[in-house]
């Protein structure tokens, strides 16, 4: 589980995060949705360090990350996996290779073992005979498949995603949003992922932060969005025509 | 953001790449990959560059010494000590800073726009120890050998266009060549390769790896790499002539 209370976080003068309290429940896909500028991204990265908040604390089961030794960093870091909103992948090496890299730097398996992990990740995302190639000769979709099996090559207590399903046709997206939440169950891992995509929310939504403006706005899960009065979340989630009609069914059936 | 603080960042990013390795094995690796990237792939255009550099050397200092009472074989000796002084070592680099460093900077620009630097400290690995001493290693290893063909090679160059066009004797452009041997200028020439290697590496690599935006502030990245690292390697050259030399 994590835990989030009083988080801020400026660039200069702007205060993107003015203090964000939130808490991601472990085995659930828990999503941190809310207008482009609201703070996601750098909720994001403050989160798995990238970015040194100026004031909160942050709980990974009770552990304050942001009070960590060097030591206890580097421990830390190898219980996060991390999927980037653009794959992230190492694009010189091979979709071998990447997901064999943070076993090499952290790990004292033999090559075979390696493999095997690196195999088992691989088919775990439902990409085989995919090895040998680069990353450029992959879709965008199965580059999203490559990040995941990387996250999790290393079994990891903490799942991060930022926008995993962008730039994918709508039937990939969703692929990728119920692999995700399949593994967070499987593993029974706690993760976050950073979206703006309704799609996912109503899929894989377990667990649903809203950000705006750089405060937590309101939180609760997929079937709640349905019911809430909350002006800012329904402005954000029914902003398209069809999700409008999709509540508009949805409260008719009540009732 | 001002000059000194580019200097002071500058400072701050060796101080983080000078650390221990996280696994040997990996950074060994990485070390002989950088040495095939950054010292034999450029192994062509500085031998291309040297061989005829060295001939227009020769011809030049055989057309403008017209005075009968200067012996043919000072052309040889002039050419040998033009390149082994300036030559090899700072022309050469100047060439490799343009090849070299661009290829640097694009490279960890991308890696940094495409967040794949994040994604290396996000696993606990320090990107620029990762990333920038490898080469800072393979170039510091490489460049002098490289730089010392290069000289092998342009004095061959001079002896080549010496004798291909008439200008002068061989036997006695060799017999300039050989002439008064001084070793220290060897060592001069040494230190300032490896200087010049070391800047090659790191100031490219701090360009692409603070790079901000996407692939149009990389190529602005590469460039802006290619002009400070040429300047602060024409600015060390002096420095470095003064100190050593006078």
């Amino acid at each position: 589980m994590i835990e989030v209370k009083n988080l801020h976080k400026s660039f200069g003068d702007v205060q993107v995060l003015k203090g964000i309290d939130a808490t991601f429940e472990k085995g659930k896909t828990n999503l941190i949705i809310g207008q482009s500028g609201a703070g996601k991204t750098v909720f994001l990265k403050s989160l798995i360090g990238l970015h040194q908040p100026e004031k909160g604390i942050i709980y990974f089961d009770r552990r304050n990350s942001l009070d960590f030794s060097k030591k206890d960093m580097q421990q830390w870091r190898q219980e996060i996996g991390m999927v980037f909103q653009g794959s992230a992948l190492f694009d010189s090496q091979t979709v071998e290779e990447n997901l064999m890299f943070p076993l090499q730097m952290f790990t004292n398996f033999s090559r075979e073992e390696m493999l095997e992990k690196v195999n088992t990740s691989l088919s775990r995302v439902n990409l085989k005979n995919s090895n040998k190639k680069l990353p450029v000769e992959l879709s965008g979709g199965m580059q999203k498949r490559v990040a995941i099996a990387r996250a999790i090559v290393m079994n990891p207590k903490y799942l991060f995603c930022d926008e995993p399903n962008s730039g994918l046709d709508p039937e990939t997206a969703i692929i990728i949003d119920n692999l995700i939440q399949e593994i967070t169950t499987e593993y029974n891992i706690t993760t976050v992922i950073n979206t703006h995509d309704m799609n996912s929310v109503m899929e894989i939504g377990e667990k649903i932060v809203f950000l705006k403006e750089g405060l937590k706005a309101w939180e609760g899960t997929k079937e709640d969005v349905f019911k809430t009065d909350n002006e800012a979340v329904t402005d954000f989630v029914y902003s398209s025509e069809l999700f409008k009609k999709v509540r508009k069914m949805y409260i008719e059936g009540k009732h | 953001m001002n000059y000194i603080e580019h200097v002071g960042k500058y400072f701050l990013m060796l101080g983080r790449v000078f650390n221990a390795p996280v696994r040997t094995k990996v950074f060994y690796q990485t070390i002989l990959k950088e040495i095939e990237d950054l010292g034999l792939k450029s192994l062509g255009i500085v031998l291309f560059i040297s061989l005829f550099i060295g001939g227009v050397i020769a011809l030049q200092t055989a057309i403008n010494l017209e005075n009968p009472f200067i012996p043919d074989y000072l052309i040889g000796f002039a050419t040998k000590r033009s390149i082994i002084l300036e030559f090899a070592p700072t022309f050469c680099s100047i060439i490799l800073a343009g090849k070299v460093g661009s290829y640097i900077t694009s490279s960890i620009g991308t890696m940094r726009v495409t967040e794949q630097i994040d994604a290396l400290e996000v696993m606990g690995i320090n990107s620029l120890n990762h990333l920038v001493l490898p080469k800072i290693i393979a170039t510091v290893i490489f460049y002098p050998f490289l730089i010392t063909l290069g000289m092998f090679v342009g004095i061959l160059g001079g002896w080549l266009a010496g004798t291909l066009s008439s200008q002068f004797k061989a036997l006695e452009y060799i017999q300039g060549v050989q002439l008064d041997f001084m070793p220290f200028l060897l060592f001069y020439s040494t230190v300032k390769t490896l200087l010049f290697a070391f800047l090659i590496a790191t100031i490219p690599s701090y360009h692409g790896y603070y790079v901000k935006g996407g692939s149009i502030a990389v190529g602005r990245a590469s460039t802006q790499a290619v002009v400070w690292t040429t300047i602060v390697i024409v600015l060390c050259n002096y420095l470095l002539t003064q100190l050593i030399l006078t």
